[in-house]
């Protein structure tokens, strides 16, 4: 009986394995060994056609990352992109998740409309919009119902970046609308009725009891949204034959990064330093956003 | 929450519901009607509020008749249909055997795998990238699907879902001489159908769409996938807005189609994936 619990024992311990085997060894060769080789990489200049020649450069490329006019650009162009399109897709969407519950007709159908934009490819609506941005595009022409003359968007080193936020506002809003809608959706019903019994208003039954209790979605979206701008590189890669232009007005962090790779100058090492930057970056602003934001979140 | 029983101020509120439909809308069927327009009509449609003055087909014979297009499709369903399903798989898998079995060293394994959710999959492209070509898998089909073979999120969220199913369940099969193999394929996994579809819907949709990881691996013509392969028609055929828009149909129809059928599956696929945080 002891003998066949024990086999029974050892059966599973090598079924377990079996099992998670296949998960441990795609997790530990593509994301924790890229982590590690990143690392080593970021101290060397590895051309990856000539590798015999790599140098090990013990700190030059993070020196160089900070001279860099061009990543400091990047980083400043991001920092402004994520200043603007955070604060405004997460009010939007939730003034949209508002609507949407507010017992008004045809839900359903807002609901599945508002959401196409994110099942859409990065690629489709790259192209849809640059058509619409054209000098004799969709856009101007309405614009010029209003008198407005016709404006080159993508080309002005001005308009460029904006122009991209505001696609992608308009592509992720209805993401967050549907997670803001079912926070919405899991605040009890009771909590307003007992506010409405004492008197409340509805500013101060949203002020009162839907802003704090969709305090922990905020927290997510927020964070979801600033890890998500930080990280931008489909669209301005697509919008821009993945220059970054004009004059590296809509250049990226990660924009960089790929161009300094992939993009001609095979310089993997450099590449290598400002992954490990971006990647600090955003460690330290999401560790930032959960202090500021408050209390812990629960899965 | 009810906003009021007034009638103006829930017209107003459906008005502008309305308004950012539109919105929404408005530029995916600027799309479909300049992809149905004839070149020299292109510039009409302005002036013509969107409707093409002679609707044609032409630009998908064109596409099917010299462009890649078939065989783009082609990858990118290969590619997707992998994916989707070896990662609803391996991640059932895994989320099994740390959800149900018991084995020295389990806590350690699964705050390993959750470890790995800290590191955006965009910020190691480039050593992911170095690996691929040191193992001799670039422009190859499995260079595209194998390291997305598991998620550490999916492997967490499957465990979740097996922690609720009822033991005695899985003990009443071991009693029948099920093995563990049998009890997981036989028992486990039929009962947690909504958690997989959930998952696959969501994963097909994103591999679907993946851009930056194909246009890497895939190098040539032949190998790339319909969102590479679009890009590339783009960079050829630019300034022929109706061919572009036509290419673009390929990629936005079909997955318009299973989100419309399955838009529910969708909308709870994102709501779990908001909560990775």
């Amino acid at each position: 009986m002891l003998r066949r619990l024990r086999s029974q024992k050892v059966q599973d311990i090598v079924t377990a394995y079996v099992f998670l085997v296949p998960t441990l060894m795609i997790l530990g060769i593509f994301v924790f060994a890229p982590v590690f080789y990143a690392f080593y990489l970021s101290f060397f200049d590895y051309d990856i056609l000539a590798p015999q020649n790599s140098r090990f450069l013990g700190f030059g490329n993070y020196l160089e990352a900070f001279r860099d006019p061009v990543f400091k650009k990047a980083v400043k162009n991001v920092i402004y992109y994520a200043s603007v399109v955070v604060p405004t897709q997460m009010v939007l969407a939730f003034l949209l998740a508002l609507g949407v519950t507010s017992g008004t007709r045809f839900q359903n159908f807002f609901r599945v409309a508002y959401f196409i934009p994110t099942v859409t490819s990065s690629v489709v609506i790259s192209h849809i919009f640059l058509y619409i941005y054209s000098t004799t595009g969709l856009l101007n022409h309405i614009l010029g119902w209003f008198g407005i003359p016709p404006h080159n968007w993508m080309e002005d080193v001005r308009t460029a970046l904006p122009a991209i936020m505001a696609m992608n506002i308009w592509t992720t809003a209805g993401q967050y609308m549907v997670i803001y809608t079912a926070g919405l959706n899991d605040i009890p019903e009771e909590y307003y009725e007992a506010a409405k019994v004492d008197g409340a208003t509805y500013w101060q039954r949203l002020r009162y009891i839907t802003l704090p209790l969709l305090r922990p979605v905020t927290l997510f979206v927020s964070m979801m949204s600033v890890i998500g701008t930080l990280q931008l590189f489909d669209q301005p890669y697509l919008m821009t034959n993945g220059q970054g232009g004009p004059v590296d007005s809509t250049m990226t962090v990660m924009l960089y990064i790929y161009k300094n790779a992939f993009g001609g100058y095979f310089r993997m090492g450099y590449a290598s330093a400002l992954s490990v930057l971006l990647f600090l970056l955003i460690l330290v602003l999401s560790i930032i956003q959960r202090k500021w934001l408050g209390q812990e979140v629960q899965y | 929450m009810e906003l009021s029983k007034n009638r103006v101020v829930r017209a107003v509120v459906l008005a502008i519901l309305s308004l950012y439909a539109l919105i929404t809308v408005i530029p995916f069927l600027w799309s479909v009607s300049t992809a149905l327009t004839k070149t020299h009509h292109v510039d009409l449609l302005l002036q013509n509020w969107g409707i093409p003055p002679e609707p044609t087909l032409d630009n998908f014979r064109y596409l099917l008749k010299h462009g890649d297009f078939g065989r783009w499709f082609l990858n990118s369903l290969i590619v997707t249909v992998c994916t989707t399903v070896g990662k609803a798989f391996f991640n059932s898998l895994a989320g099994y055997a740390l959800a149900r079995i018991d084995f020295p060293g389990r806590e350690f394994w699964f705050w390993f795998i959750i470890s790995s959710m800290m590191i955006p999959s965009i910020v190691i492209l480039v050593p992911r990238y170095l690996i691929v070509h040191h193992l001799g898998w670039l422009n190859k089909y499995k260079g595209m699907i194998v390291p997305s073979l598991t998620t550490a999120f999916g492997v967490f969220l499957m465990r979740q879902f097996f922690l609720t199913i009822p033991k005695e369940l899985e003990e009443a099969a071991r009693i029948d001489g099920l093995s563990r193999f049998g009890i997981f394929w036989r028992v486990v996994l039929p009962l947690s159908r909504p958690a997989l579809a959930a998952q696959v819907i969501f994963n097909f949709m994103e591999e679907w769409n993946n851009f930056v990881w194909p246009n890497l691996v895939a190098r040539s013509r032949d190998m790339y996938t319909l969102t590479v392969g679009l890009q590339v028609f783009k960079n050829e055929h630019y300034s022929f807005w109706n061919q572009v828009m036509a290419g673009s149909m390929f990629l936005t129809i079909p997955i318009i189609i299973v989100y419309l059928i399955f838009n529910r599956w969708f909308i709870r696929g994102i709501t779990i994936s908001g909560l990775k945080g």
